[in-house]
């Protein structure tokens, strides 16, 4: 519909060589981003590299995490290009959506929102693996947890993209406390543990992801708003 | 989003639609004043995208069948590594006198990787109407969503709830429309409607058949090894509680992509009520009486 108006003729139709070449619609920008949510905070974190999909850097300053409300982020890992693509989406609807009802929309909304998006790109995904994160109208910090396709659930702490594995069973067992031998002290972490095991979780990715480091971008996210702050990680 | 508009006081909604077209015309008057050179047709530029954008619509690959193009996609030497969906694994339900159990695992895999432990593979689609998840994640709980708005809204045409079988109808004729483009779902529905306890078996060729006793998923052949060996109709309601826990169990034990916790759902004449939700571990340790070497294993 749109493409028709627009008339893009790059190539003669005749002569555009699609049988020949393979089509490639993805290349894998790498990155980790990982959120953990406590009663009255969500803090996020995800590295600034971007690699070129192999061995390469693109750049050492690429941010993952897009503030979307003053409540609510989103951290996305994978294609660069996808990403942006889909934030463009996202940020475009927040917006209408706030003219059209005079507040922006509450964080679970858009989590489901986002699954929305994700889903009716269903046979042509973007090549993005998400996290939203932030606090609800009550104040409560949530993570919700994404595939590429909108599967979605609501979790206390989360990591997605090239160092999850890495990253994912550390916060089981130091945020869910999960398979300790000797469980003690609160459940719950503060804000001030949570940002430090945060910075730890992210650093050891990039002691052995190849495709993370250079720096992290640090998001605390309360009642107050969004707070950013850089952290350095090692360039090598 | 349509939950929210719904929420909104019609008359405030309407003023403030007012208010915003009245500011919308003092903004583009300013314009004129300091630029007469401005495109016009920018406005409705943005409007037509916008509009784009709102309108549902599923955006296809280009220059390929849309059930064959990812495959094609990762076929290449430097392609990135594969779009993992996450997949669902032993669901089953039974209608027995009492009504219908049903029962799930709740692990979600990407290849051999576990994305998650805790997944709600019933979905809760009406208070009248349950839903399991197997094959893609994502495009069960879509369109079971997807069916719980229509189910609503024939609800408010009808006056009536809708039954089992228009219900299940409905999502298989959907899936049916998609037909080649690639969704993977094995899904029973189930309720009580006029006819009694219903249970309906659709998946994504388009399949949909009525029976007593379904399993679906990877452990499925174990969980009906066990669901058809203590079956009978006129069990209790905590024996056939028990069955679909204990067949769903066995099917964890021995299929290493199910697993987690077992969610086990009752379907009775007067809607669903959620019935248990056992750590796979624990019903180890009971089913076994086995107590194990870490006793302080903390898996909440």
């Amino acid at each position: 519909m749109m493409m028709d108006d627009l008339k893009l003729t790059a190539l003669p139709e005749k002569e555009v060589p699609i049988s020949h070449h393979r089509f490639e619609p993805y290349v894998d920008n790498g990155g980790t981003v990982l959120a953990v949510a406590g009663s009255n905070y969500c803090i996020v974190a995800g590295d600034t590299r971007m690699s070129d999909g192999g061995y390469g850097i693109q750049t050492r300053h690429y941010t993952k995490v897009f503030k979307l409300t003053d409540k609510c982020v989103i951290a996305t890992s994978g294609m660069q290009a996808d990403t942006i693509a889909l934030r463009k989406r996202l940020d475009t609807q927040l917006r209408q959506y706030e003219r059209d009802h005079g507040k922006s929309m509450s964080t679970p909304a858009i989590a489901q929102f986002l699954s929305n998006t994700l889903y009716h790109k269903r046979f042509f995904p973007f090549y993005t693996f998400n996290l939203v994160a932030g606090v609800d109208e009550d104040g409560i910090g949530c993570v919700w947890t994404y595939d590429a396709v909108g599967s979605h659930e609501r979790v206390r702490f989360s990591s997605q993209g090239s160092g999850n594995q890495l990253i994912q069973p550390l916060l089981d067992n130091q945020v869910g406390k999960f398979n300790q031998q000797i469980v003690d002290g609160p459940r719950e972490l503060s804000a001030e543990q949570a940002l430090s095991l945060v910075k730890d979780a992210i650093t050891s990715a990039g002691e052995r992801d190849i495709y993370t480091g250079d720096f992290a971008d640090i998001v605390t996210i309360d009642q107050k708003g969004v707070h950013f702050e850089k952290f350095d990680l090692k360039l090598d | 989003m349509m939950c929210e508009e719904a929420m909104i006081d019609r008359d405030d909604y309407a003023k403030r639609v007012r208010k915003e077209r009245k500011n919308r015309i003092m903004i583009e008057i300013n314009f004129d004043k300091i630029s007469s050179s401005i495109d016009s047709n920018h406005e409705e530029d943005i409007t037509r995208d916008l509009k784009y954008l709102s309108t549902t619509h599923f955006e296809l690959p280009p220059n390929s069948k849309p059930g064959e193009f990812l495959d094609q996609v990762w076929d290449h030497p430097n392609a990135p590594k594969p779009i993992e969906m996450a997949h669902g694994t032993t669901t089953l339900a039974f209608v027995f006198n009492g009504g219908v159990i049903v029962a799930v695992d709740s692990k979600s895999t990407q290849g051999s990787y576990v994305a998650s432990r805790t997944v709600k593979k019933v979905i809760e689609i009406t208070p009248n109407l349950l839903g399991t998840m197997a094959g893609g994640a994502a495009d069960c709980s879509f369109w079971e969503r997807e069916l719980g708005r229509r189910c609503r809204l024939y609800e408010l045409r009808n006056k009536e709830l809708i039954s089992v079988a228009a219900a299940s109808k409905i999502l298989a004729n959907i899936v049916y429309s998609y037909k080649g483009y690639g969704l993977s779902m094995g899904t029973m529905i189930t309720g009580w409607d006029k006819t009694g306890p219903c249970l309906y078996y659709v998946d994504n060729d388009g399949t949909r058949l009525k029976g007593q006793r379904f399993s679906v998923g990877s452990g499925s052949t174990y969980a009906y090894g066990v669901l058809d060996s203590g079956y009978k109709p006129d069990l209790t309601d905590q024996e056939a509680q028990e069955l679909g826990r204990r067949a769903v169990y066995h099917a964890t034990h021995r299929d290493a992509m199910s697993g987690g916790f077992i969610n086990v759902y009752h379907v009775k004449e007067t809607g669903w009520v959620k019935i248990s939700s056992d750590d796979c571990f624990k019903l180890y340790q009971k089913y076994y009486n086995v107590k194990p070497i870490n006793d302080n294993n903390n898996n909440a």
